[in-house]
């Protein structure tokens, strides 16, 4: 049975977070998994699979020096690996418009209330300062037909005056 | 007839170049009987590659027919394919029997024209677009030794809306 944990991290942007932090780890005998990361306004996240034959509190002590020298928030949650079960997403909401509170909830919980899985959302603040635009990308699994979640979408389409398409994605397998 | 066994990456085998087929004959024939049995043992997939089973001659089978959704010209069995042209620009996700539990975006053409010889033995032409053609471009792909995982798009490459066929 093989430890895993998830590890979040979060600290200010700069260059080598990625490299210190993979290193401090490897260093220790640790294997990295999945993981996600990006800048997030000038903030960088990390989102990390690490599976490693230590304690948490042992994981704690690798990665307090990143803590100091890098200023770098984080915790450590044990998981379950569960690898190698992905999900194929079978469409994709791309949703923009003038950046207001409450989009992401409306559109999620038209989703959520269809019972549709989201696999991966990203999602940006652009613009400018002054007139800024929220773009949002979601790729998800829909058991229910794409018009259902199509019509459900329409009547916050009108609310937030936001833009949504949605694309189906058919993986091609050969 | 037999189903024949998929290589499955990091085999190196998957990275040789296939060989053109000198002539179309019997064991030709033979093998391609067998890979057309493979590929309808597999559910879901629309595609394979003689090198995908370890025989490293220039031939494919595509077959969209299970998707009418999109445009296509039913069962394929296509032997020295070749594209002679190609156009438009398509970014859509591609998984892999070679590859498991793995799909990504890839780039290919959108419109292509394919001419290759039929298990007849003579030439044939096809134009074809979006999904069909990105099929046919995959398994041509596996005849060089190349795999979409080669050409991935990372997950946040593009944040213009695009189609994803």
């Amino acid at each position: 049975m093989q430890n895993w944990y998830m590890l979040t991290m979060v600290g200010k942007d700069r260059p080598g977070i990625v490299a210190e932090v993979s290193q401090a780890l490897f260093k220790e005998g640790g294997n990295l998994g999945e993981a996600s990361m990006a800048r997030l306004g000038g903030n960088f996240t990390v989102m990390l699979m690490l599976q490693i034959d230590s304690e948490k509190n042992e994981i704690e002590k690798i990665l307090q020096p990143l803590k100091d020298k890098m200023g770098l928030f984080f915790h450590i949650d044990q998981i379950k690996g569960d690898l190698h079960q992905h999900i194929d997403p079978n469409f994709r909401l791309s949703v923009h418009g003038a950046d207001k509170s409450g989009i992401v909830a409306a559109v999620t919980d038209s989703l959520a209330k269809l019972n549709i899985n989201i696999l991966n959302l990203e999602s940006d603040v652009g613009g400018s300062p002054e007139n800024p635009i929220y773009i949002m990308h979601i790729e998800g699994f829909a058991d229910c037909s794409l018009s259902s979640l199509e019509s459900s979408l329409q009547p916050l389409i009108k609310e937030k005056e936001i833009v949504a398409h949605l694309i189906p994605i058919d993986t091609m397998v050969g | 007839m037999a189903q024949l066994e998929i290589l499955v990456y990091p085999d190196e085998r998957l990275r040789q170049v296939s060989q053109p087929v000198q002539s179309v004959d019997d064991e030709i024939l033979r093998f391609i009987s067998d890979l057309e049995e493979t590929l309808d043992s597999l559910p879901g997939c629309v595609g394979i590659a003689a090198p995908q089973v370890g025989f490293f001659k220039r031939i494919i089978v595509v077959d969209v027919s299970s998707r009418p959704q999109h445009i296509n010209h039913g069962r394929l069995i296509l032997i020295n394919p070749k594209i002679t042209s190609c156009e438009g620009n398509s970014i859509g996700r591609e998984g892999c029997l070679s590859v498991p539990d793995y799909t990504g975006k890839v780039k290919r053409s959108k419109f292509i024209e394919v001419k290759a010889i039929n298990p007849l033995g003579a030439s044939v032409t096809f134009k074809m677009e979006r999904y069909e053609a990105r099929a046919v471009q995959h398994e041509i792909d596996h005849l060089d030794g190349k795999l979409f995982i080669d050409n991935l798009m990372g997950k946040r490459s593009d944040l213009k809306r695009r189609m994803e066929n």
